[in-house]
């Protein structure tokens, strides 16, 4: 297990993901379930999109999910990634869809993906997708 | 059965563009005061008879800026962030205003100098603890291009729209720029030259993506009575509506449907009438993929149709549903919100003041602006020669 990061430490403050980075530093994709009427939601609320209980927990997901759109972005936008690169909407299998980053030379719409961790100097992993 | 606000029609009193392309002797205020200006006196009112403004994207509180510049005190007063579609939104908003005696005389106005400045942000501020900065921004998402490139991707495999059906848009724009005084770009452009530019993000290519201009524009709406010394025909406001989706693109249950459904519906329902009487569309034209789900949102033609339907050359000129009569914001100008100058070429057309550009006998136009990230909001404007 790696050390613990505190997301909100490290200027980012969003108490109510915190849950979530600290899942991503042990490598863990986690997402919101509903005990009362059994959906998953992404990212999460105080309440349930689908049923507006509150009786919401954290679970981890298979981390299996498919690709709902995809596009290759060919002009620097970030320092970290450098042009092209593939960045797409993965639907989980529980549900909740993802923007995220295909790290693969080529992939296609429909394509069934795992999840996968990107490091990052001071902040916690980042879940991308390769292919399953 | 009429709609409950048709019993005191609303009318656009006065229209007119700032300075558009690239404009360096002025600032965004004196732009928006301006064309003001030039709108008030179309309807023969002046700054004293304003008593409703409306605005975005004139810095914070944008409404108490604006109005302090034009030394406005409103009674009613906006400025609501609905991204380039908040100009729809306004003309909703002041009909409903002056309609039920909330307000007399509106005014909505805003300028740009995005071109001369430069200032399009690329990437949302990082780290500020924002579900952008911490969802979207560490992929490397360019916004906008690349939540519209997700949308385009995605209705390309779901209905089979092919490169060459998004071209056809930048085309058509493109040809009524060419009959268009005021355009930024006029040199012909073919279908191939569209398809042989750039890929940006994937399947957008440079020429499927809006300029980047300065301009802007100012609307006076009023009733009629209100405007007994207008110098130009008012044109009535049939009919408007309003929705939004998401913000972030993870959020969009359905990246080939918008807003747009939602506020054609409620704007054509007000109307009273349907696609097929509309004889000038003026959509918001950012990336022209945006184009082809318009007109299937609005029912101009069935879901997964559009490309067929453009691909007869419908929207050029002389086509059966003249589009894009300015250029658009493909290839007349865009200036970061684009809305305004859908409306105030919806407002020429019906005058019938568009000169070359002229469609013949227009009586019914619509102006469909949408404003965010991969159609987050929309709001849709019927309006009408009497």
């Amino acid at each position: 297990m790696s050390e613990p990061v505190s997301y909100s430490d490290l200027g980012a403050a969003d108490p109510t993901t915190e849950a979530f980075w600290q899942a991503c530093a042990d490598h863990r994709l986690t997402v919101q379930h509903c005990r009362a009427c059994g959906s998953h939601q992404f990212y999460p609320r105080p309440f349930c999109l689908t049923c507006e209980s509150t009786d919401l927990e954290w679970v981890e997901a298979s981390g299996k999910g498919t690709i709902y759109s995809l596009t290759t972005m060919r002009m620097p936008v970030v320092p970290e990634l450098t042009p092209p690169y593939l960045l797409a909407l993965v639907d989980l299998d529980e549900g909740p869809r993802l923007l995220t980053n295909i790290v693969a030379e080529t992939a296609r719409i429909g394509d069934r993906v795992s999840v996968a961790w990107r490091t990052r100097e001071g902040l916690p992993p980042l879940p991308v997708f390769t292919p399953a | 059965m009429p709609h409950a606000l048709s019993a005191s029609p609303v009318y656009i009193v006065g229209a007119a563009e700032t300075a558009l392309g690239k404009v360096t002797d002025q600032s965004e205020f004196s732009m928006a005061a301006i064309a003001a200006r030039e709108a008030l006196a179309e309807a023969g009112l002046s700054f004293r008879d304003v008593d409703a403004l409306f605005t975005n994207y004139m810095g914070e509180e944008g409404s108490v800026q604006l109005g302090e510049y034009l030394g406005l005190r409103p009674r009613y007063a906006e400025s609501s962030d609905m991204g380039g579609a908040s100009f729809e939104f306004f003309v909703h908003h002041a009909m409903v205003a002056i309609a039920t005696g909330r307000a007399d005389v509106a005014l909505i106005a805003y300028a740009s100098r995005q071109r001369s400045r430069r200032n399009r942000k690329k990437v949302s501020a990082a780290l500020d603890g924002s579900l952008a900065a911490q969802f979207e921004t560490p992929f490397g998402i360019h916004f906008p291009i690349g939540h519209y490139a997700l949308s385009a991707a995605r209705y390309m495999h779901q209905y089979g729209a092919r490169p060459e059906h998004l071209a056809e848009i930048a085309v058509a724009a493109r040809q009524w720029a060419g009959l268009n005084p005021k355009a930024w770009v006029r040199t012909p452009l073919s279908i191939d030259d569209v398809m042989a530019s750039p890929l940006l993000s994937d399947p957008l290519r440079k020429l499927d993506c809006c300029l980047v201009t300065d301009g802007g524009g100012a609307i006076v709406i009023a009733r009629k009575d209100r405007a007994r010394d207008a110098v130009k025909k008012p044109i009535r406001i049939l009919g408007a509506g309003e929705s939004h989706h998401q913000w972030h693109v993870a959020q969009c249950a359905d990246l080939t449907i918008t807003p747009g459904v939602a506020s054609g519906k409620a704007a054509f329902g007000m109307a009273g009438i349907t696609a097929a009487d509309v004889d000038v569309f003026e959509p918001y034209d950012n990336f022209t993929h945006a184009v082809l789900l318009y007109l299937e949102d609005l029912g101009f033609c069935g879901k997964g149709e559009a490309a067929a339907f453009v691909s007869e050359g419908r929207l050029r000129p002389g086509g059966s549903l003249p589009s894009m009569t300015s250029g658009g914001g493909l290839s007349y100008c865009h200036p970061g919100a684009l809305g305004i100058l859908l409306l105030i070429e919806a407002v020429r057309q019906l005058r019938g003041e568009a000169g070359e550009r002229q469609v013949a006998d227009a009586e019914i136009a619509v102006a469909h602006g949408t404003g965010g990230l991969a159609f987050s909001t929309a709001s849709t404007v019927v309006l009408a020669r009497e």
